[in-house]
């Protein structure tokens, strides 16, 4: 186990910058989420941990080591591909086995190792059978073993859920958490899916566009988002974003919309009346109340355990989520209050986080 | 056949019956095999009648210009007795076995180049095509002239550079010749090896070679145990096909040297045209040609057997 340090590295593709300086400190044995829309840079940066991408500039480092310029095979990592990366003409045990025999290791030896493995994935019974013979999850368990047998310094998983359906992605969500849990390894994990950096995460780093937006514990992201993208990125249904002007309100300030509704908030930025704005509101932070702000509702999605209603401020769709079952139907008029010690706050402009 | 009896309503049935052209009309089978009659037809007229007659001529005295009788086995056994013969059946095997087993050496390296990022690829791509491309008589004779006795480019450049003092007799003298049409041979066939198998290299996940770099691999452990093993198949059909066509060739070596010097070059194929064609004894050629498909037959059957052993390609199974 190690921590791993990622300074001000950049990368270039020809003469196109795709990662402008990025600093990402991972403590020993932490699971990292990164995580962001495709083309944020976030699985180029996962390749220049492993090895397989150059450094640009700025520098990696893994325990105590600048690894910059040290080979893929001696920075002790092991990764697991979006497709698993399985060699198909090997069985599940020479899949799994495969490093230790490049290293020279004794046959006995491999095969206790990959049987240690093998067990904690439940994969025992599988190791005679060829990557073809596997379902989609069990390969992603081998892939896993395969990482496992080496017992490396440092995990790294690229986007490895995204091949599962919805359901087994859910079950193996838990697994590998359990797994990091059990091993306590230093985990890197790449994903565009925010509920799975939430789930997992013990430190997200948001990214867009090759810088980070924000890092920090889920929660802690989800309640005090830096600017409007990690708002809008981390928590789902999104947030939602209403433009108006600040208005102090006579002590009691609030954000006047163009139709003339009135957000409440618990405090705005000093001498700031008039400011153009944009208002986040998370879809649980809303209430039906009579005094809240008139909205139309357009669509009813009950999920069972909550509703979900997208209902229309003026020209705005708004999307609210209620875990108590409220009589609504298209076409209705609703008041839907936001609660004042929940909204977020940002520059109309730079998405800037403007509130506490 | 599920279908057939599906659409066929039970005997007891008291409804009418539809009638046998209706029956006809939607049976799928029935409307296969018409599908399938044009290719069929083909076959057997170009491929199974040619075939049929060889075969039925190499036990005949058939002669050109004079129908032949049965004559049995005899063209066989005096094939059997006859010295030339088993010279061009040693050629053809030195031939193909040499030819072969060096444009598979070469032809993997080329594919491992080609399949490398390299400024200009499908330029070099298109040019290692080349001599695939051109008509073999035409490369045949471009070689002739390589190969000349007096106006060989190879004697000339040899002599200039001081390494030799007099020209060498490519197709005169018989280890030369042999040597001659083999490297012709070569040339040829390079490309069409060369860009199956970087096909095949391309169908290679690149993320099996990351996933090997990770495990530690070196380039030539990423050779010997992914790409090598997961290319096994496509190099069984490629050679296949390669053993065949070198083993059948017969344009070249009938442009460049005719067979000669003293037989050294004949292969069955030139050999069975000489006696055949040219000598006009068609059922002893057609014997010559027989000969060759045993041969055939068992290059076929080894890359068989080769491709059924590889379990990991077969999905589904699985217990």
């Amino acid at each position: 186990m190690a921590s791993v340090q990622i300074s001000d590295v950049r990368k270039s593709f020809g003469g196109f910058e795709v990662l402008h300086g990025v600093t990402v400190p991972i403590e020993d044995g932490a699971f990292v989420v990164l995580v962001g829309p495709s083309g944020c840079g976030k699985s180029t940066l996962l390749r220049m941990l492993a090895g397989l991408e150059n450094i640009t500039s700025g520098t990696i480092s893994i325990g105590d080591r600048v690894v910059n310029n040290v080979q893929p095979k001696e920075r002790d990592i092991a990764m697991v591909f979006q497709n698993y990366a399985l060699y198909p003409h090997m069985t599940v045990a020479d899949n799994m086995g495969f490093s230790l025999k490049l290293r020279g290791a004794d046959s006995n030896a491999i095969s206790e190792k990959v049987k240690k493995a093998a067990d904690i994935l439940d994969l025992a019974r599988l190791l005679d059978r060829f990557p073809r013979q596997l379902s989609g999850g069990q390969r992603q368990r081998v892939a896993m073993g395969r990482a496992i047998v080496r017992d490396p310094q440092v995990f790294l998983f690229d986007e490895p859920l995204s091949n599962l359906d919805a359901k087994l992605r859910v079950a193996m969500r838990t697994e590998i958490k359990e797994l990091h849990q059990r091993l306590k390894t230093t985990t890197v994990y790449v994903t565009h899916d925010q509920i799975e950096a939430m789930t997992m995460a013990d430190k997200i780093v948001v990214m867009q566009d090759g810088i980070v937006e924000q890092m920090g514990a889920p929660l802690e992201l989800y309640d005090h988002p830096d600017n409007k993208f990690v708002a809008g990125f981390i928590g789902s249904p999104a947030m939602n974003f209403l433009e108006g002007t600040l208005k102090s309100n006579g002590g009691q300030p609030c954000v006047e919309t163009a139709s003339g509704a009135k957000l409440p908030l618990t405090m705005a930025p000093t001498a700031s009346d008039g400011r153009p704005v944009t208002y986040g509101i998370r879809p649980e932070h809303l209430e039906i109340a009579s005094d809240g702000i008139e909205a139309e509702v357009a669509v009813v999605e009950p999920t069972g355990s909550e509703t979900q209603i997208v209902a229309r401020i003026g020209t705005q769709d708004i999307i609210a989520v209620f875990r108590d079952r409220h009589d609504v139907n298209p076409g209705d008029k609703i008041h839907l209050k936001p609660r004042a010690t929940a909204a977020h706050l940002f520059d109309k402009d730079n998405g800037k986080r403007l509130n506490n | 056949m599920s279908i057939v009896q599906a659409s066929m309503p039970p005997q007891s049935a008291t409804a009418e019956l539809p009638s046998v052209w209706q029956r006809l009309r939607t049976n799928k089978n029935l409307v296969a095999l018409w599908f399938m009659l044009p290719a069929a037809a083909f076959l057997i007229l170009f491929l199974a009648y040619p075939l049929g007659l060889g075969i039925w001529m190499s036990f005949t005295d058939e002669r050109i210009g004079r129908a032949g009788i049965f004559i049995g086995l005899e063209n066989y056994e005096w094939l059997w007795s006859d010295t030339i013969f088993w010279l061009s059946v040693f050629n053809t095997l030195l031939y193909t076995l040499i030819a072969s087993a060096i444009k598979f050496a070469i032809g993997l390296y080329l594919a491992l180049l080609l399949n490398r990022h390299m400024p200009f690829k499908a330029m070099i791509r298109a040019i290692v095509l080349i001599p695939f491309i051109v008509p073999t008589v035409l490369s045949a004779i471009a070689f002739w002239w390589i190969y000349d006795a007096q106006f060989s480019i190879i004697s000339w450049s040899l002599i200039k550079l001081g390494l030799i003092d007099h020209n060498i007799n490519f197709l005169g003298d018989t280890n030369w010749a042999r040597g001659s049409v083999i490297f012709a041979n070569i040339w040829r066939g390079v490309p069409f090896v060369a860009i199956t198998l970087l096909a095949g290299l391309q169908t290679v996940s690149p993320s099996l070679y990351e996933a090997a770099t990770l495990d530690g691999a070196t380039d030539w452990q990423r050779f010997r145990h992914i790409t090598y093993p997961l290319l096994t198949p496509i190099i069984a059909v490629v050679m296949t096909f390669s053993v065949l066509f070198t083993f059948t060739d017969f344009q070249l070596v009938w442009a460049l040297t005719r067979g000669g010097p003293v037989n050294a070059t004949h292969l069955m194929a030139t050999l069975s045209y000489q006696r055949g064609i040219i000598s006009g004894r068609l059922g002893e050629g057609a014997a010559i040609a027989t000969a060759m498909i045993p041969f055939l037959l068992a290059a076929i059957a080894i890359s068989w057997f080769g491709m059924q052993r590889r379990k990991w390609q077969q999905g589904s199974d699985n217990d």
